[in-house]
């Protein structure tokens, strides 16, 4: 390449044409949407973005601590010097015992990665669709159906654990396959939007779970509530470390969300199905161009987004619930959305988001011990974390990040 | 009125994209401004326009320094700009296009739309722009839309209009009339800023063109004394060739067959309504015509991507009508599509990905499910040598390249394969000189290679350079065939706009 041809400013990198010459802005793939979701970015996007949003996060919690004890506050104008004091103390007792509560001791950590497990494989499953440019917001109703296809497996047959729990596993993966498949082959056939869609499925699943644990079938015998049989032993997962402290409660489930992040890591980027689906969520027309079949990589999407939130409806039945009652989800699905964007749809960033998520639920409790500051203050933590994702050029102006060039968008269409 | 541009510097990230430009215009004449994708002239617009903040320099109006911080103040100091991509609202009228955003209205703020119909003609016969106020603009063809941008700037009382790749839209005879209209202008007394990179245009219209190239004004000419040779050598910065050098060709046996083919657009239209030519090996047949007369929607029949309505495509004597766009692939085809950035390429993929998009499902790529990436980088770092895609590396975004390099990824992809059959639309659209050179080698290469190659290009210049045989497409049939010695532009433009052979 000569010094005459190759010319560093015209053929090189151009953010220039980027914002001007190409109508780029409004291209395919492109916009605030695979921004958000991980999609597309460099570094600072994929990662500053969502240390800095959690970090922006706790300090408005801090906030919150500071303002929300009506005696302190009263107490500012009497004494405010006694007032600072307290206030620092109080802060610092809340998120001390949100700290000790999450990684401060054996069971704190256990409680942690307890709870991490179902959130990872939820949001594993809403990642997956991110990357297909899918939206899906079924991982709750898909970790009822998956939880009780596995809740079904784990009672009815009576095999050895080494059949019998594979068995329930992969029921709750089936169970939670059908019910994202079913939406993605609406939006492959149809055009019904999955967002719609999951939304719907959600509400279906959950009043179904609510009729079946009245059927004579599901329900314990000898109980007019609506609970469910015990899943038998055999379909356990083993919990982990019952050798130091029988109550604690980690259990053989998260290997299995680890390994299904190294599962969605692998699928994603290294085989050719990963390709597709990559290739779709960025760019449907060049997927198409391609030869690519984008109603069949939706279906399979969204079937495999279902399983993995299935599998997360599984874990819990199989280990720390042992048996189904109505909404034993407990929103972790929608949890998982959240936790999804702040994991920018890699399967490892899901694992970071996940231990963090399961860190905040896990030491909640303790912190309204240790501070009598209320539970809630961890939903209000974990909304403001999606705020600053979802809006991440607030983020980088507080903190005064380079802009990215890729996103100005002030000409497009304008080009030449 | 004086419009000066002063030691204009604008820096982005990493990228001098305008370094200490001088420019004036003046009332009364035409500046062209020529350069490469790239060199700048867009973004120096923009910062006339307000767009832009310039990272230094003035802007200043008969002595006085301006700070136009956004279209409003640019507009108000007298400035205009005609995009290339227009900014009309298809379901108005011409009256409310124009009127949009300044609208005249009555006591009480109700529209008046009879000023508005009255202004617009007003301005119509001042200036010679024919143009129906009451037309829906989604009715009328390009070259009357640019009319009514032009409307709408001189209703703003523009005295600088900068046309921004004004003609890469109309046919040749609208190119004609948009001249004339440009020169009524000039002669009503308005300064004229004309940005191409087309070099017979730039010194047909111009009073004076300056030249840039990488951000600087390289040079200023008079159009009347140099020549396209020197202007393109200028706007490189190395001599190049503008004639396609290529030998005769040797037509070999039928390559594409299609026969009464009719297919449908997407508002369910005949579009392609009862096409039948062949393409044989060894040689490039060229279709021209104005967009939208179904040049698209032929090519995509052809590559799977749209079902034919009837008629039978045939590859080497096969039926290929209802093969999907992979059974084609696999058939030996080469497909550049028309637009690089909808479909031809995955912006959030790398440069390595992007070579392999559409032969990534097989050997050697990948077995099974498995995809092989370090021979896909393997095959990526060659192609990028091969084909000279400059690139910092084949891990970095197509996004992040230029036109003209994003456009060299897709050609060393299709290219790069052994292929019977090549269809290419629009192959060097939006590309510099370099790389149109380029591009074409590679397309006569393939040709002599006993490739069969058919090129859909809206630029004439394009079709009689390359092609052996000429089609020209309008409204949904094949209206001529000729050889391009046989033909000339303004003969194809006739036929472009729909006139018969007598």
């Amino acid at each position: 390449m000569s010094d005459e041809n190759g010319v560093p400013e015209t053929d090189g990198p151009a953010p220039e044409e980027r914002a001007t010459a190409e109508p780029a802005g409004n291209g395919p793939g492109r916009g605030p949407w695979a921004r958000i979701t991980g999609a597309e970015g460099d570094w600072r996007s994929l990662v500053l973005v969502p240390v800095l949003a959690v970090f922006t996060a706790l300090v408005i919690g801090a906030i919150i601590i500071a303002v929300s004890d009506i005696e302190l506050l009263s107490l500012w104008g009497e004494d405010a010097g006694e007032a600072f004091r307290q206030t620092l103390a109080r802060i610092g007792d809340a998120y001390g015992g949100l700290f000790t509560g999450a990684f401060g001791s054996v069971r704190g950590i256990s409680e942690t990665l307890t709870w991490a497990t179902p959130l990872i494989l939820a949001g594993l499953s809403v990642a997956i669709g991110f990357r297909a440019g899918l939206f899906n917001i079924g991982a709750e109703g898909q970790m009822l159906m998956g939880g009780m296809l596995a809740l079904v497996v784990g009672f009815q047959l009576n095999l050895t654990i080494w059949l019998h729990l594979p068995l329930a596993l992969l029921g709750g993966f089936i169970g939670g396959a059908i019910w994202g498949g079913i939406p993605g082959w609406l939006r492959a056939r149809t055009g019904a939007h999955e967002v719609i869609t999951t939304i719907m499925f959600n509400w279906i699943a959950i009043r179904f779970v609510d009729y079946a644990l009245k059927t004579p079938f599901i329900q314990r015998e000898g109980r007019p509530d609506r609970i469910s049989k015990d899943v038998l032993e055999s379909a356990r997962l083993p919990k982990l470390l019952e050798w130091i402290d029988p109550q604690l409660r980690l259990n053989a489930g998260i290997f299995v969300a680890l390994l299904a992040a190294w599962a969605v890591y692998w699928l994603l980027f290294r085989s050719t199905i990963g390709f597709e689906f990559r290739a779709v969520g960025a760019n449907p027309d060049g997927a198409k161009y391609a030869g690519m079949n984008v109603t069949r990589s939706y279906i399979m999407v969204m079937a495999i987004a279902g399983g993995l939130g299935g599998l997360a409806g599984s874990t819990q039945i199989l280990s720390v619930l042992g048996n189904a009652t109505p909404g034993f989800s407990a929103n972790l699905g929608f949890d998982a959305i959240a936790l999804a964007l702040l994991g920018r749809s890699h399967p490892f960033g899901v694992v970071l988001a996940g231990i963090l998520f399961g860190a905040l639920r896990a030491g909640g409790q303790q912190m309204q011990v240790a501070s009598d500051v209320g539970i809630d203050l961890i939903l209000v933590i974990q909304a403001l974390i999606v705020v600053f994702i979802a809006a991440p050029e607030l983020i980088k102006a507080i903190f005064r990040v380079k802009a990215v060039k890729g996103t100005e968008q002030i000409t497009r269409g304008w080009a030449t | 009125m004086e419009l000066e541009l002063k030691g204009i510097t604008k820096r982005f990230p990493g990228v001098l994209a305008n370094d200490r430009v001088n420019l004036t215009i003046r009332s009364g004449e035409v500046l062209g401004l020529l350069g490469e994708n790239g060199a700048g002239k867009t973004t120096l617009m923009n910062i006339l326009y307000g767009l832009y903040t310039a990272t230094d320099g003035d802007i200043l109006i008969d002595g006085e320094v301006q700070d136009l911080k956004t279209p409003g103040d640019a507009i108000a100091a007298g400035i205009g700009m005609v995009h290339q991509h227009f900014m009309l609202v298809p379901v108005f009228t011409v009256a409310e296009n124009v009127v949009l955003g300044v609208e005249p209205t009555k006591a009480a703020g109700i529209l008046d739309m009879q000023e508005a119909r009255r202004d617009v003609r007003e301005i119509s016969a001042k200036y010679g722009l024919e143009v129906d106020p009451d037309a829906v603009i989604e009715d009328l063809p390009v070259g009357i839309q640019q009319r009514v941008e032009i409307i709408k700037v001189l209703f703003r009382e523009a005295e600088i209009i900068v046309f921004d790749e004004p003609t890469a839209v109309l046919t040749p005879q609208e190119v004609e009339e948009f001249f004339g209209i440009v020169r009524s202008l000039r002669e009503a007394g308005k300064g004229i800023v004309f940005i191409t990179h087309k070099l017979d245009e730039i010194r047909e219209i111009s009073d004076r063109i300056n030249v840039l190239r990488r951000g600087r004004i390289v040079g200023e000419a008079d159009p009347k004394e140099i020549s396209e040779e020197q202007l393109a050598e200028l706007m490189v910065g190395r001599p190049v060739e503008l004639v396609v050098a290529k030998e005769a060709s040797k037509p070999g046996d039928p390559m594409l067959e299609v026969e009464d083919l009719i297919v449908l657009d997407d508002r369910n239209h005949p579009n392609v309504d009862g096409v039948s030519f062949i393409v044989r090996a060894g040689e490039i047949v060229g279709i021209a015509g104005v967009q939208g007369n179904g040049q698209t929607e032929l090519v995509e029949a052809l590559t799977g991507l749209r079902p034919a309505l009837s008629g039978i495509v045939r590859l080497a004597g096969e039926d290929v009508t209802d093969d999907t766009p992979r059974e084609i692939h696999r058939k030996s085809v080469a497909h550049v599509p028309e637009d690089r950035q909808r479909s031809g390429l995955v912006l959030n993929f790398t440069v390595a990905e992007n070579l392999v998009l559409d032969s990534y499902y097989d050997q050697p790529f990948s077995k099974g499910i498995v995809m092989d990436w370090d021979l896909t980088r393997g095959h990526a770092r060659k192609l990028v040598e091969e084909y000279d895609v400059r690139t910092p590396s084949i891990e970095v975004e197509v996004r992040n390249l230029s036109g003209g390099n994003q456009q060299k990824v897709i050609v060393a992809r299709e290219f790069s394969r052994d292929v019977k059959f090549t269809v290419a639309s629009q192959p060097t659209r939006g590309l510099d000189v370099g790389s149109i050179e380029y591009i074409h080698e590679q397309i006569v290469k393939e040709r002599d290679a006993g490739g069969a190659i058919l090129i859909v290009s809206t630029e004439l210049d394009e079709i009689m350079a390359l092609s052996d045989r000429i089609l020209v497409m309008f409204r949904g049939k094949i209206v001529a065939e000729r050889r391009p010695d046989e033909t000339n532009m303004t003969q194809l433009g006739l036929f472009m706009a729909g006139v018969t052979e007598t």
